[in-house]
């Protein structure tokens, strides 16, 4: 039992916590001085947090210092963590400024929780997501705002909702907001132009707020015929029935006109009552729609042009652009399903005979069929499609050789590059180098070790499960079956006068894994914060399962800045074993610049390659796409080098498969690795507990 | 530790020979596009085939209703890791001072001229796949090298597989030189009309109901890849509605059979059971 800390020993432990952002006139004095009152349990709190504040940013870690004193006097530990965790959420998203706001602005978070057992967007935000994931079939996201509104791909919801007694029932009001504004993308409301609609009002903003009032109105009465249990939730929110004068909006065929028509009747007679469960419209949703109904044609004009290239008519010469003639030669028959709303079915069809489309055309038809309502018939137009890549052309004039500006050190490597424009390799492209990764002498590995030991138990005791492949073992002295063939030719010995062998029975033996593994770690600079920790802790737990398991396995970082500077940094090399040198590595991860995916992929298949294994699997731990800083790596000409990568890898024989954090993984990363050889794990914290478990499940 | 026999015993009559099965009722099945007609050009061509798709989508079904259809026996062989060639081939068994040989399912199948149906074939020993090789071309013979004999098919034999390609493991990929000698159809769950008349059919249950389990089902199959392996299949939901048609509530009887059957992470369950609440 630690005992309270004093005033001035909490000074000392403030001033090494955060003496980066103390100076003379700002001293640890005066937070010392207020955290000295609190219990001590409080002060380890408080400590314990500034610490873990401080890896992402030291000003954070202060800010919460001033703040916690405050947040103890009307906050249980619970709250304060996910007023943490809300303030490093703000900070990793909008920067320093913002961030500090939430810790400063404690008395939004403190003003509700009397009498009522708040619901927090921080504990309930995996269930939404999942949620709003099943309604949509389109990726949403969510994020936290002072009022519900959505641009029709980020749904946001207000970080607390404490307006109803208990904590299911505020729950409930989540799930009700994240169905309203899911149903405005997907019923409809942004096909007019809202902004135009109420400007004509003497006060516009009433005139939103009221429209946004006829909406949810609209939308609830269209909810109800598919997700009555939500309708349900909904009208017991109001309590009351509807007015008479908004009866037009209930009928099965209302759209958002019918809503404009009823708020040019009903402005300046009924206002726009203010609930926790109304939704709010903003204009800027329109131009989020519009850039991706831009961005989806597009998408799906080049989707289904390759599509037809490589699958459907393949006679054609390859050296041609695939253009217009190949597109018009779709056709797309939408039905929407009115009868009972389920959704909307389309049929696709090539030279006039039905197709099945590959999974992500489907999901862009019916992101678009879901923004539209139909496909409009331009959209299987070819346009000048090739404007984009003749800019690209251009840029791309300094094809110079790497060789010449590099030292000739014994562990620099050249690598082809693949140019999808050009359909072939640039020759001797990347330079790269294996560097080792400087070890870090803090109790980095033990403490996680620690924070996961019941985890890590379980784990082992899992993989111990997985320990080898059953083998029948034939012709032994002992063993649970028979073995038959042992037997006649024994039975036959027995007849003809020979001596009866004893070797009459098989017996199973678990046998070794052959498998061989390579995990190559994202060390971006976007890894800073969190998500190196996360990935840190991962290949703790990671090391600690394939100890048990045997399996041969190697760590590998990369980086780089530029195709001159393209980095691997050892972490474990095949032939190590699991010591602490190794340990101290991986604590010594640190974020580096960008990923040059390509690269590193074909030089750790090299190394994959010089290990004998049966199976041999190269995972990459990833937060993002291929992205390198300026030789326009970021975009097609990226994920196209990575995708060449994992193909050369493929047929060398090893397999690739790709853990994620990436929540737009989705939208590039089946087209690099296959529709199955991925995984996303959408939450950072969990990614230590996931990735030992998917490893297993990839290998059982 | 087992003890040593001290004479060879005499086994009982051989009971392991696999009874190929003749459908006599007709099971039912509706047709989500061409592929009754596909299996048939298949069959009458001697083609082997391969069903493609997730769990619970009716190829098992199918098979039956095309064994049904054609009035050829069924051998159905459900592949585990443990299945090895002889389990297939056939092995000899002892009785009374003398082997006999037993065909295995496979044999038996190519005897009878019935469609021998191997079930989640992936899951078998790689050995064993390469057994069906000469089987599965135009050679259309099986050899049993411990038996010194070699059978040939008659036309009326068929071999068909199913194989799920939604399985992460890399171990559990079919290899090329066995994907490329079968005729592939590729299934999918069936559109909402046709899936809603299905769960009407097999449990009983009414119109509304099936409505909103297809809805459930649409949900689901949104999350394959963010959490779930696998969205809910129309088996799991036709078990949903037989339970609701029995009385139990829609909120237990979902939970039950879609949403325990999907997922262990608490957090998905809860979130399968908000969509539960949503739509009925």
């Amino acid at each position: 039992m630690s005992k309270k800390f004093t005033a001035a020993e909490l000074h000392n432990k403030l001033v090494y916590l955060l003496s980066p952002v103390l100076s003379s006139r700002r001293t640890a004095a005066p937070l010392a001085g207020s955290l000295a009152p609190l219990m001590c349990e409080q002060q380890d709190f408080v400590l314990h947090w500034i610490e873990v504040i401080n890896r992402s940013n030291y000003e954070m870690g202060y800010q919460f210092a001033a703040a916690a004193p405050a947040a103890f006097k009307k906050l249980d530990n619970a709250a304060i963590e996910a007023w943490i965790i809300q303030a490093m959420d703000t900070y990793d998203r909008d920067g320093l400024h913002r961030g500090s706001q939430v810790f400063k602005q404690i008395e939004t978070w403190t003003q509700a929780a009397s009498g009522t057992e708040m619901a927090t967007f921080e504990e309930h935000a995996h269930v939404l997501e999942l949620f709003v994931c099943g309604l949509a079939g389109r990726p949403l996201q969510l994020d936290t705002a002072n009022e519900p509104w959505t641009d029709t791909e980020t749904l946001y919801l207000p970080p607390h909702i404490a307006v109803l007694p208990s904590k299911a029932e505020n729950f409930s009001i989540y799930k009700v907001l994240a169905t309203l504004l899911w149903a405005q993308g997907r019923y409809g409301t942004f096909h007019a132009d809202l902004a135009a609609a109420c400007i004509g009002f003497a006060e516009p903003a009433r005139a939103t707020a009221l429209l946004s009032h006829l909406e949810n109105l609209r939308l609830e009465a269209r909810i109800s015929r598919v997700l009555p249990g939500i309708a349900r939730d909904l009208a017991r929110l109001r309590g009351s029935a509807i007015d008479d004068r908004c009866a037009v909006l209930t009928t099965p065929n209302a759209t958002v006109n019918h809503s404009i028509a009823l708020l040019h009747r009903l402005y300046g007679v009924i206002d726009a009552p203010r609930h926790a469960w109304s939704t709010q419209l903003r204009p800027a949703a329109q131009n989020v729609r519009e850039a991706r109904i831009k961005r989806e044609q597009s998408e799906l004009a080049a989707a289904l042009a390759e599509w037809a290239q490589n699958e459907l008519a393949p006679e054609n010469d390859p050296g041609t652009e695939p253009g217009t003639e190949t597109l018009e030669r779709f056709q797309i028959n939408a039905t929407v399903n009115a009868e009972n709303d389920s959704g909307i079915d389309f049929e696709l069809q090539f030279d006039g005979a039905p197709l099945a489309p590959p999974e992500h055309v489907r999901q862009l038809l019916d992101s678009i069929l879901q923004d539209l309502g139909d496909i409009p018939d331009d959209y299987l137009q070819g346009t000048g499609a090739d404007d984009a890549s003749a800019r690209e052309d251009a840029e791309e004039n300094e094809s110079t050789d790497a060789r010449p500006d590099t030292n000739h050190e014994d562990t620099t490597h050249f690598y082809n590059e693949w140019d999808y424009k050009r359909r072939h390799y640039r020759k001797n492209w990347c330079v790269l180098r294996e560097l080792d990764v400087n070890p870090a002498t803090n109790n980095f590995v033990a403490e996680t070790l620690s924070k996961y030991r019941p985890q890590i138990t379980q784990l082992r005791r899992t993989f111990e499960m997985l320990r080898g492949e059953d083998k029948v073992l034939k012709r032994q002295a002992v063993g649970d079956d028979i073995d038959f063939d042992a037997l006649v030719s024994a039975y036959a010995d027995l007849k003809s006068g020979h001596e009866l062998s004893d070797r009459l029975f098989t017996r199973r033996h678990k046998n070794e894994r052959d498998l061989a593994v390579l995990f190559m770690v994202d060390m971006s600079g976007s890894t800073k914060g969190w998500i190196n920790d996360a990935e840190r802790e991962s290949l703790v737990m990671l090391c600690e399962a394939l100890e048990v398991l045997g399996d041969r396995y190697a760590i590998y970082g990369f980086s780089g800045l530029t195709r001159k500077r393209c980095e691997i940094y050892r972490i474990k090399r095949f032939d190590e074993t699991y010591d602490n040198n190794v340990r101290q590595r991986i604590a010594g991860i640190t974020p580096q610049d960008y990923t040059r995916m390509g690269v590193a992929i074909r030089h750790l298949t090299k190394l994959l390659n010089q290990i004998d294994a049966r199976t041999k699997l190269l995972i990459t731990l990833s937060d993002g796409k291929p992205d390198d800083y300026s030789d326009h790596y970021r975009g097609a000409y990226g994920i196209e080098d990575t995708r060449q990568a994992l193909i050369e890898a493929h047929r060398a024989g090893v397999k690739p498969y790709c853990i994620t954090i990436d929540s737009e993984a989705r939208d590039y990363l089946p087209h690099l690795y296959g529709p199955v050889n991925w995984t996303l794990v959408d939450d950072v914290k969990r990614l230590p507990l996931k990735v030992a478990d998917i490893y297993r499940r990839l290998t059982a | 530790m087992p003890t040593k026999p001290t004479k060879v015993a005499p086994l009982a009559t051989p009971s392991l020979q696999t009874e190929a099965r003749f459908i006599t009722t007709q099971p039912y099945y509706e047709a989500v596009g061409n592929e009754i007609a596909l299996f048939e050009a298949a069959y009458a061509s001697t083609l082997p085939v391969l069903l493609k798709g997730p769990t619970g989508c009716g190829k098992t079904r199918f098979i039956e209703h095309m064994a049904w259809k054609l009035k050829r026996p069924l051998v159905t062989v459900s592949c585990h890791d443990d299945l090895t060639a002889a389990d297939l081939v056939g092995r000899y068994l002892i009785t009374s001072n003398e082997t006999v040989w037993v065909d295995g399912p496979l044999a038996h199948a190519v005897r009878a001229g019935a469609i021998c149906y191997l079930d989640e074939v992936v899951e078998a020993r790689r050995d064993t796949t390469v057994v069906i090789h000469p089987l599965a071309d135009d050679r259309r013979i099986l050899p049993m090298e411990k038996h010194g004999e070699l059978l040939q098919a008659p036309p009326e034999f068929l071999l068909a597989m199913s194989y799920n390609p939604g399985y992460q493991s890399v171990l559990k990929e079919l290899k090329q030189s066995t994907r490329q000698r079968f005729v592939a159809i590729d299934f999918d769950y069936p559109d909402s009309t046709l899936e809603e008349k299905i769960i009407v059919t097999e449990s009983g249950t009414d119109a509304s109901t099936a409505a909103a389990l297809v809805r459930l089902a649409q949900m689901t199959r949104n999350l394959k890849g963010n959490g779930l392996d696998e969205g809910a299949s129309t088996r799991l939901l036709v078990h949903a509605a037989k339970l609701i048609a029995r009385g139990i509530p829609a909120a237990t009887a979902c939970h039950s059979a879609i949403a325990e059957a999907l997922s262990d992470d608490p957090e998905m369950l809860r979130a399968i059971d908000e969509f539960v609440a949503a739509v009925f």
